[in-house]
Order: C-alpha cells, then sequence, then structure tokens
C-alpha cells in the first residue's frame, strides 16, 4: 500500500511503479474521472499523455504534473504528497471567495468556515513557536 | 488575544476564528488555547492547511471575510508590530516608547476591526483585495507539499527524513518565516526564537518582519 496525502486527505491505495493506479483508485485521489478524452472534473477534462494510460490504470503522477501540481515523495517511494496546482490556488483566491476548509478545535470537533455564512469572520493565525 | 473584542462585537453578526498553525498538534497547542479563555472557535492546524489556502508567511495573518464569505481584506499582520527587533536580547525589553508605539498600533488595529464590524469601514473593493493577494508560484506549491510530507514524516517516526523534507520546504520557499520556525520547533522547542532565528531577522535589514497593514 501506498501512503497519499493530498492537500485535505490522506489515503491508503493499491499502486505499482510509482502512482499507477485504477482508474476507481485514481479518482478517489485527485477527484477525477478517467474518460475517453481524458481525466475529467465537472465540465473540464485534461487530456493525458498516452503513455499516462495503460487499460484501466492511470499514472497519477503523470496526470497530477499535468495539472501543474508538485507530486513528492520520501525516500522509500511509499509515501507520497501531492500539492495543489499554484494556478488552482491564485485562481481560487482571485475569486475572492473565501476558500472553505474544516479543522478540528481542541476538542476534535470538526468546524468548517462555510458554517458562519451571514457573519463577519475574522480569520487569525496563530502559534506557540 | 481576541476576546475581549469578540466579547464587545458578538452580538454585531460577527465571529472570531484563531487557527493555531501547530504541527505539535492540539495537546501542544491546549495550555495557551486554555489560558486566552476565548468563547469563539479556536482550530488546530497540524497541517498549515490554512497557510496553503490562503498563501499566508507567518503568524499571526488575519483575512477578514464579509458576510457572503468574500475575502473583505486580504492576508494582513494581525497587531503586531517590528519593534520586537530594537529589542535588548539580554533583558528582552523593549524601550520604553518602542512598547507605547507597539500599543497603539495593537489598538489602531483594534479599533479597525471594531469599524468595519459596526459601519464596514476598511473592506477593500475587490479590485483592491485582490491586488493585495501574494501569488502563489510552483516553488510555493512544492514547498507547501514538501512540508506536508516532512510533518507526516517527523509523526510517523522518520524524523530525519522529515526535517529534510521540511529544509527543502524553506528553502524553496524562503520568504515563509511558518514553515522554517515550524520545523525549528520540531526540532527543538525553543529553537524557532533561538539565535538561528535572530541572524534571520538581522538579515532582513530594512525589509519588514511584520509588514503593517495598510489601514
Amino acid at each position: 500500500m501506498t501512503r497519499i496525502l493530498t492537500p485535505t486527505d490522506e489515503v491508503d491505495i493499491k499502486t505499482h511503479d510509482g502512482l499507477w493506479m485504477s482508474a476507481v483508485d485514481a479518482e478517489r485521489v485527485t477527484g477525477w474521472t478517467l474518460k475517453p478524452e481524458g481525466m475529467c472534473r465537472a465540465e473540464s477534462c485534461v487530456p493525458l499523455p498516452a503513455d499516462a494510460v495503460k487499460g484501466k490504470d492511470v499514472n497519477v503522477e503523470a496526470f497530477w504534473k499535468k495539472l501543474g501540481g508538485p507530486v513528492v515523495a520520501n525516500d522509500a517511494r511509499d509515501v507520497f504528497a501531492l500539492g495543489a496546482p499554484a494556478d488552482e490556488r491564485n485562481a481560487a483566491l482571485e475569486g475572492l471567495a473565501a476558500p472553505d476548509f474544516t479543522l478540528p478545535d481542541i476538542d476534535g470537533v470538526p468546524r468548517s468556515l462555510s458554517q458562519l455564512r451571514g457573519k463577519k469572520v475574522f480569520l487569525a493565525t496563530w502559534a506557540s513557536w | 488575544m481576541w476576546q475581549q473584542l469578540y466579547a464587545e462585537l458578538k452580538d454585531k453578526n460577527f465571529m472570531v476564528v484563531a487557527v493555531a498553525e501547530e504541527s505539535r498538534g492540539a495537546d501542544h497547542a491546549k495550555q495557551w488555547i486554555d489560558a486566552a479563555k476565548s468563547d469563539y472557535w479556536q482550530l488546530i492546524d497540524t497541517d498549515h492547511r490554512l497557510e496553503d489556502l490562503y498563501n499566508l508567511v507567518n503568524v499571526p495573518q488575519a483575512i477578514w471575510i464579509d458576510e457572503q464569505g468574500m475575502i473583505a481584506r486580504p492576508p494582513e499582520t494581525a497587531g503586531s508590530t517590528d519593534h520586537f527587533r530594537r529589542m535588548d536580547l539580554k533583558t528582552r525589553t523593549m524601550a520604553p516608547e518602542d512598547q507605547v508605539a507597539r500599543q497603539a498600533a495593537r489598538d489602531a488595529y483594534m479599533q479597525a476591526i471594531r469599524d468595519w464590524v459596526t459601519t464596514g469601514k476598511h473592506a477593500l473593493p475587490a479590485d483592491d483585495a485582490r491586488a493585495g493577494l501574494p501569488k502563489v508560484t510552483p516553488r510555493i506549491a512544492e514547498a507547501r507539499a514538501r512540508f506536508r510530507l516532512g510533518v507526516w514524516l517527523r509523526a510517523h517516526g522518520s524524523t530525519a527524513e522529515g526535517d529534510r523534507q521540511m529544509n527543502e520546504a524553506s528553502s524553496l520557499h524562503p520568504e515563509s518565516w511558518s514553515l522554517w520556525r515550524q520545523a525549528a520547533d520540531l526540532d527543538e522547542v525553543g529553537k524557532a526564537s533561538g539565535p538561528d532565528f535572530w541572524k534571520r531577522v538581522q538579515a532582513l535589514g530594512e525589509r519588514p518582519y511584520y509588514p503593517p497593514p495598510k489601514l
């Protein structure tokens, strides 16, 4: 099993030769679905390089890099992190809709920014360090 | 830090969300959260996810979000100032005039929040809010991924390898104090404000550590 860290999730996936995996798992990891025209999400499709699909398997590393996202791994290559593409982050921020997130409070209760719609929110960071 | 302001404004459709950028986790953050005696949200962000989403580089930074969920002010320093850079490192105290100036800047920032909540003042027109957003570059995106991997590796026993990923993250995104200081803190509590920190601060020269908000 390979541990894959995405910007918002962490999953164990059966892979081979890096990040080759079934199209079903690729969708679980990336949110994009394999179709004849490429990897698709909502209305948009990204064509895949010919050597990034074999039968029902997808090379998620090749796909993610095509999206413009970073793919990094530990030395043993059994833990990967897929980072959000820079363009995706910039487009989201430039739209000015505050990106939603869910984080636990001190008791472990998950809280989402979107629960606060209708209020002015002062969102501030801090740290002990 | 924000409790007094929140208590004063909470009946005016206002909420404070304080997010601890704390890879040591909730147990470590708890003592400060307990001491704050707050009744707004205090959230724990071990992966610095908020910094990834909002392209943040230091703490404290704040984003002002309006009733429609739109960014009214982009990320800015939240009430801190650079006066600390002139403190006497032996006694760790600031000159009285610097203490006064620092408090005045903090008070002005609090007043700006108050004005925004009660009158809408200081909310930026969309183009100005957009202009204040720092750009995410591919190097920054890779730094975030390496930082996330580093935090995970450290939490799962691969300390040296995790460190290496976090150091790599910091060299890809040297403007981020959070990436460097969190890595230093995970290495050893206190290291984030030790001699290496001060060397880095001095190397800024005329550049700010806490750029003042453009209120």
